[in-house]
């Protein structure tokens, strides 16, 4: 059965550049970077090309970007360190909708005694920024705001944000795992101090990422070890993944226009024609300010992880924010904080695409889809005394 | 993605029985949407007062709609008084098992079956209550304490994966382990169908369990095993043989010798080993 993947939000595939890039570092030149022979300075180059790279992507200079092994390392870096350079601040402020990487982090240092303001976001999934501008005190550490949401691509301003906390002298840290390859960045425009990447969503392998370290950020290393990365982060440097995520990067800048053309029009298609095909149904977060990629419809009297195993039956891969999906018992927290009632966060499902997509596979989803929803309806008690109701509404 | 079994995913995408029994003899709606899943269900008897049919309607995950449609399955030819027996293993079990994460499902099955069966007798009016201890579910110290006995619960997570208590915002995991010291001090054996067992009883099953059943199977691969403490439920052993030094022991030890002394002797049973 073929597979059509619609959850890169979740990981993506490796590029057949990239892995071709990869490859040779695997095979024949395993030389360590750090090394005093040329079989191993010949790796060091190439590793300073694709840090050149990466910095490219994100309008960086080469000697801001620190590779790490994933984004969460990246997250947990940049706000360990903003409160390891500043001791006598104990403020630190998120959102509430933010990946657990940060969120969870955040959550244990509460434990730790530091003070969390988790800012709420709207039924849309947006950021007041005059409440986040009336949280930042002379106390506040060190501010991490996520740049693009996983679950539904509703994009922060985390460029506006990062402005305000600069004027108040805060650190602004963005989790940008989502953002990366997906809209235009370029950091020399913005006062974004930190930013982390993972490579495994822009079709990069999965054990590499890198943090942006704005040029004279005071920095703690997370990986206390050897001189690699310029002391900021030990441990030797994983060659590969490097040479794949540079190459990754220089692929992600050259596909940035398909991404918010081609991928943007399959996803609206997507959207648009399940909306028209299936009543009751909605778009979660803000369909204006959003990855082109992402797409986070709830099909109402239905659960997601149902909806998922019956697409799974015909290949189609995708994700929920349903609560059975997850291991946990409720709906995700990002759809709980935009205050999406139950009768439709229990259904909700992410599509997140990318410029591997076809046309014909967003047509199979089509056709697949709408009578899944109809099959599942017909065994929920609920749907047929709240149907009519719904129609009326809706 | 969850283990299902290939009984889980036939019920789950050929759902037996699905809809409501017209002048049914018993109906019942547990669950809620706001919780995630829901199940209505209906049974009506024949003339010799057996289920000749039963029906279901689900929202929920794959688990909950092939737990529902198990069950609606397993009902069928049963008399009220056999069906009122079911327990939410049996459900699992009829499925192949169920992930613990999922036992939730069964339990609500025989919720549902439970009160469909109070709806016939018109008893439903009669049962205590109970006080609610999990807000987030709407779950209550009754509901938590009998299936803490019937499944022999003995942790918080535990309790959370059969009846969804404690799995919200978590504010009453500390009443739910007061429920489980309770019923611990009253000394309640949380596997109902056995005696208690007095430990010089509980060292002699062990005992002859090892000799009849363990030693033979062990000795045909050059292994064997010695006892060589009981301390409350720990059994320790020494591994001679084969079987010591072997990296598999350690595998050995848990799926068989523990499994087999927890079937035949209690259930409660760890097995540890120790160095001869």
């Amino acid at each position: 059965m073929k597979t059509l993947y619609f959850d890169n939000n979740a990981t993506t595939r490796v590029a057949p550049e990239v892995l071709e890039a990869m490859l040779p570092y695997l095979k024949d030149f395993y030389g360590n970077p750090s090394s005093m022979h040329a079989f191993g300075g010949q790796v060091a180059v190439r590793v300073r090309e694709a840090r050149e790279q990466v910095a490219a992507l994100l309008g960086a200079q080469p000697d801001e970007i620190v590779f790490t092994s994933c984004g969460t390392e990246s997250d947990n870096a940049a706000i360990r360190s903003a409160l390891l350079q500043a001791p006598e601040k104990r403020h630190i402020v998120t959102s509430r909708v933010e990946h657990p990487a940060v969120k969870a982090l955040c959550a244990d240092l509460a434990l730790r005694g530091y003070r969390v303001t988790e800012l709420p976001v709207d039924s849309e999934g947006r950021l007041d920024l005059d409440q986040y501008r009336k949280s930042l005190t002379p106390d506040t550490a060190i501010v991490s705001l996520m740049w693009a949401n996983n679950e539904t691509g509703v994009v922060f301003p985390v460029v506006e944000a990062a402005q305000i906390a600069r004027e108040r002298g805060v650190l602004f840290h963005t989790d940008a795992v989502q953002a990366v390859g997906k809209i235009p960045i370029d950091l020399s425009k913005t006062a974004i101090d930190m930013l982390s990447l993972s490579g495994h969503k822009l079709h990069a392998p999965k054990g590499i990422g890198a943090l942006y370290l704005r040029r004279g950020t005071k920095f703690s290393p997370f990986l206390i070890g050897g001189h690699q990365e310029k002391g900021r982060r030990g441990g030797t440097e994983n060659t590969p993944g490097i040479v794949a995520l540079g190459k990754a990067c220089e692929l992600a800048a050259e596909n940035l226009e398909i991404e918010n053309t081609l991928v943007r029009r399959l996803r609206d298609r997507l959207e648009n024609r399940i909306l028209s095909l299936v009543p009751n149904t909605r778009v979660n977060g803000d369909r204006f300010n959003r990855l082109p990629n992402t797409t986070n419809i709830s099909f109402e009297f239905v659960e997601g992880e149902a909806i998922l195993l019956m697409m799974n039956e015909y290949g189609i891969c995708a994700s929920s924010g349903s609560a059975c999906t997850s291991g946990s018992l409720q709906p995700s927290h990002v759809l709980r904080s935009m205050g999406v009632p139950y009768t439709m966060a229990h259904g909700s499902i992410r599509f997140s695409l990318s410029i591997y997509n076809t046309e014909e596979e967003v047509d199979f989803v089509l056709e697949k889809v709408p009578p899944i929803i109809e099959t599942l309806r017909g065994l929920s008690p609920f749907w047929k005394e709240n149907a009519k109701v719904c129609q009326k509404t809706g | 993605m969850w283990e299902y079994t290939e009984k889980v995913k036939d019920h789950f995408l050929h759902p037996r029985n699905v809809g409501e029994v017209e002048e049914a003899d018993g109906v019942a709606e547990v669950g809620s949407i706001a919780c995630g899943d829901a199940l209505r269900f209906s049974f009506r008897l024949d003339e010799n007062k057996r289920i000749v049919e039963a029906k279901f309607k689900t929202f929920g995950c794959a688990s909950a709609i092939a737990a529902a449609s198990a069950l609606t399955e397993m009902v069928k030819g049963m008399s009220v008084e056999e069906a009122s027996r079911i327990t939410n293993q049996d459900i699992a079990d009829y499925l192949g098992g169920l992930p613990l994460e999922k036992m939730h499902c069964s339990v609500m099955g025989r919720e549902a079956l439970e009160k469909a069966i109070e709806d016939y007798r018109g008893t439903a009016e009669e049962k205590p209550e109970g006080k609610v201890v999990c807000e987030c579910f709407g779950v209550t110290d009754k509901e938590i304490e009998r299936a803490v006995r019937e499944n022999a619960l003995r942790t918080v997570e535990e309790i959370t994966h059969y009846t969804k208590a404690g799995g919200g915002c978590g504010s009453c995991h500390g009443a739910i382990e007061e429920i489980l010291a309770t019923l611990g001090r009253e000394g309640i054996p949380q596997a109902p169908s056995r005696p208690g067992l007095s430990n010089i009883r509980k060292i002699r099953m062990i005992q002859e369990t090892i000799e009849r059943e363990i030693r033979p199977s062990l000795k045909k691969d050059g292994g064997d095993i010695e006892l060589v403490d009981v301390v409350g439920n720990r059994v320790l052993v020494a591994t001679r043989g084969a079987c010591a030094g072997c990296v598999a022991s350690a595998q050995t030890l848990k799926h068989f010798v523990e499994s087999k002394l927890r079937e035949l002797v209690w259930p409660e049973l760890i097995v540890e080993e120790v160095s001869p």
